[in-house]
């Protein structure tokens, strides 16, 4: 992988001093860099070029061409969303102003305020956003690493994954067995795995109904728990089967090559095995020396900022913040707060208060969808949850098919509100 | 007829103490509210045996259900979604609907242009009441139900809405609310008279409105917020 051979440190530093040097000597456009073009990176990059109208200068660093959400991956899973429909191209993005440029971040030189680019070119800011996303705990799952992805699919990062494990569903033997190995807190979308165990037994209670799902989940309890079981039991009865920390979930090993799972010690013989290991920021950040033991990287409630350098600021998944999920919708929302900041810092624009909201629906089975929300804030050390709701048990079908359809409006909103 | 009202009314009283936690003050008075009826709304909306749908739907047993719940009825998408989102017609719901059918239902097809009068209102609702199947079951006042005042102060409409920060603060909406006015299973908000989009917005943070993402949207926006908002979005929708 480019970013463990690139290693970037100091190589690209006379390069980059000779292109921004230029820039610094007249009275050049303030310069943002935008590290990763997904749900933070692209809406931060997108809003800091729309509101500036020109006056600061916006590059979006972004390797893929297309972004393919991974929000509704699991309805695509489940059939009820076209893979086609989950991507999103960079054209309006550019449109608006940003100069996009699609390469991977091979280092910053936080120094020098400059990012280094796989083909060797090296870019200079005056503000540098990172937005990598996640990358995966190497080891966290014994027996799995990156190169298994193929034989056990992740489907956890945006990409053709999702397209794997859905084939790997579909040909499935007859009354065979779908394990999810589940992560450890935190990881992003917490309810993004009871999700995908609906919509794989939505699938199989159609085509395959004698087949079995089985979680081995290392935590005590998750997101959406009480509404995910109640949908299961009414839709697909006796077909998912939980294991969690109490019988072993903990303590979990894989054989791509066999197809097993070993559960504290037992070996169970699986057809289909996502494996979701334990996750980090991406390794970006690490490499911008922006993370923490933890290997995330801690940032500062109020606006974003990291807490490693007042010029970065570090967005989305990849960000230690506090209270808030990772989540496209967060990722979204604290983007619009930095994209207030730096404008303001940079061109005197007026600076707003931060304000951050996050809603995550799921669908369980055909018009059944729920949600889960929050209003968040600055507290003194981190971002605090200051008021929420979530969908409840018994909910008539009304009210259920309702939050499904809103669910697709929000969808329709986000991917607009970023790409549209 | 008023016979009948009278001893609904009188067990309605009688129920009163336990039901309404002390608070006894009459729902209103149900004979004159049949005049307030006849004036206001029968034309059309037919109540009592035999009543049938008309231009609106028959309003028999109005109280505890849910709105927008008559199969045979063609309702608006908009009245439809409130009901589906759980309004169910109580007292205070009444009261806000009756008031200004718009801020309780931004898209009802009820072309009524209010009724602002609290007292005739309360007379109204209560010769309603008595057209329930059980009317000792609906509290003649509850701690919550008439003492809320649905209409907002002159000073909270009349709030000149600062732009600029109705933009920062639009970005929060635009996440589900596409800024093109393009909508699909979340409604559209561009370009809406800024009365119709202040009295919304404060519907939801009264909670009359029972959407709870649109809830907790507004629970932390101040008049001077929403007054924001509704300026920007309604200069939006004229670009
Ligand atoms: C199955 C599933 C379901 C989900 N459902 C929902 C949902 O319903 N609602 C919701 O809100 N969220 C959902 N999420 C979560 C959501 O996808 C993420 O939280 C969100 O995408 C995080 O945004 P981000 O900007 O931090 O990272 P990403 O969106 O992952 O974007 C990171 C980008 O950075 C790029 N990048 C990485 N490294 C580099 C580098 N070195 N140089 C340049 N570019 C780089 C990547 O290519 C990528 O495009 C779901 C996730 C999954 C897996
Ligand atoms: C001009 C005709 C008109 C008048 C006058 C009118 N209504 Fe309506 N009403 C309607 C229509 C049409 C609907 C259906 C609204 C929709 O679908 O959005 C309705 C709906 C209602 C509902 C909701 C019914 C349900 O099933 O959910 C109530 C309650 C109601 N009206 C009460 C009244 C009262 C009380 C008055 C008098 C103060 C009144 N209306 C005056 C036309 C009218
Ligand atoms: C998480 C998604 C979401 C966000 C964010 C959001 N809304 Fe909404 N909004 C909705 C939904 C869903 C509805 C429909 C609610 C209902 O059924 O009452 C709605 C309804 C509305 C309505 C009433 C529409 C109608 O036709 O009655 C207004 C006005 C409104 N929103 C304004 C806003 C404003 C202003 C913001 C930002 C401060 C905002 N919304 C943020 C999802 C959202």
């Amino acid at each position: 992988m480019i970013l463990n051979r690139r290693r970037f440190l100091g190589t690209a530093t006379a390069a980059s001093a000779a292109l921004s040097a230029p820039m610094a000597l007249g009275q050049a456009k303030p310069r943002v860099v935008v590290i990763g073009g997904g749900s933070g990176g692209g809406t931060v990059a997108r809003y800091i070029a729309k509101d500036s109208n020109g006056a600061v200068d916006v590059t979006l660093i972004e390797p893929s061409r297309m972004y393919y959400t991974c929000y509704f991956s699991n309805l695509y899973l489940g059939g009820f969303w076209d893979f086609d429909a989950l991507g999103h191209d960079y054209g309006n993005i550019a449109r608006t102003g940003v100069n996009v440029v699609h390469d991977w971040a091979v280092g910053v030189d936080r120094d020098a305020q400059t990012v280094a680019l796989a083909s060797g070119e090296s870019i200079a800011y005056d503000r540098l956003v990172v937005a990598p996303g996640i990358d995966f705990v190497e080891g966290s799952v014994p027996g799995w690493d990156v190169s298994q992805q193929s034989k056990m699919p992740h489907a956890y990062k945006s990409g053709t994954q999702a397209q794997l494990l859905k084939h790997q569903i579909e040909n499935m033997r007859e009354g065979g067995t779908f394990c999810m190995v589940a992560p450890p807190n935190p990881y992003r979308c917490p309810p993004g795995p009871g999700e995908r165990v609906s919509m794989v037994a939505h699938v199989l209670s159609q085509t395959n109904p004698t087949a079995k799902i089985l979680i081995v989940d290392p935590k005590e309890n998750y997101s959406k728990q009480a509404l995910f079981e109640e949908g299961w039991e009414r839709h697909y009865p006796g077909m998912v089967t939980r294991i969690g920390p109490d019988f072993g979930g903990n303590n979990v090993e894989v054989r791509p090559d066999s197809m097993e799972v070993v559960i504290d010690g037992q070996v169970e013989a699986v057809d289909v095995c996502n494996v979701i290991p334990a996750q980090k920021a991406g390794k970006i950040a690490e490499l911008a020396g922006l993370t923490d033991a933890s290997g995330w990287a801690p940032v500062l409630p109020s606006d974003m900022r990291s807490r490693m350098d007042e010029n970065v600021f570090v967005l989305g998944d990849a960000s230690a913040q506090g209270a808030m999920p990772k989540s496209g919708f967060s990722a979204n929302s604290q983007a619009k707060v930095v994209a207030n900041v730096i404008r303001g810092e940079l061109t005197g624009s007026r600076i707003f208060p931060a304000r951050y909201s996050n809603t995550c629906w799921s669908l369980i089975a055909t018009n059944d969808g729920v949600k889960v929300g929050a209003n968040y804030e600055a507290g003194a050390d981190q971002i605090e949850s200051v008021s929420s709701f979530i969908s409840q048990t018994g909910e008539d079908a009304e009210l259920r098919q309702q939050t499904y359809e809103e669910s697709i409006g929000w969808y329709n909103g986000i991917v607009a509100d970023i790409f549209g | 007829m008023f016979e009948k009202l009278k001893i609904l009314l009188c067990i309605g009283a009688v129920m009163a103490p336990t039901l309404a936690l002390g608070q006894a003050t009459p729902i209103g008075d149900a004979a004159a509210g049949a005049q307030v009826y006849q004036r206001e709304c029968a034309s059309c909306h037919q109540i009592g045996e035999g009543a049938v749908h008309r231009i609106g739907p028959h309003l028999n047993r109005i109280f505890d259900r849910r709105a927008g719940s008559h199969d045979d009825f063609r309702y608006s998408e908009a009245l439809v979604r409130q009901g589906r989102d759980g309004l169910v017609w109580d007292l205070v719901r009444l009261h806000a609907y009756i008031e200004n059918p718009r801020a309780l239902v931004s898209g009802t097809r009820m072309s009524y242009r209010g009724l602002n009068d609290a007292d005739r209102r309360a007379n109204l609702i209560a010769y309603m009441r008595a057209y329930s199947d059980q009317p000792q079951n609906i509290p003649e006042a509850s701690p919550t139900a008439i003492a809320r005042e649905v209409e907002l102060p002159a000073e909270t409409l009349a709030l000149e809405g600062d732009v600029e920060y109705g933009e920062f603060l639009s970005a929060e909406c635009t996440t589900c609310h596409q800024r093109s006015g393009d909508h699909s299973g979340i409604p559209g908000i561009l370009g809406w008279p800024q009365e119709d989009f202040v009295v919304a917005m404060h519907a939801y943070k009264q909670k009359l409105r029972p959407h709870e993402v649109m809830q907790s949207v507004s629970q932390r926006l101040d008049d001077e917020e929403i007054a924001a908002l509704a300026a920007y979005f309604y200069k939006l929708g004229r670009e």
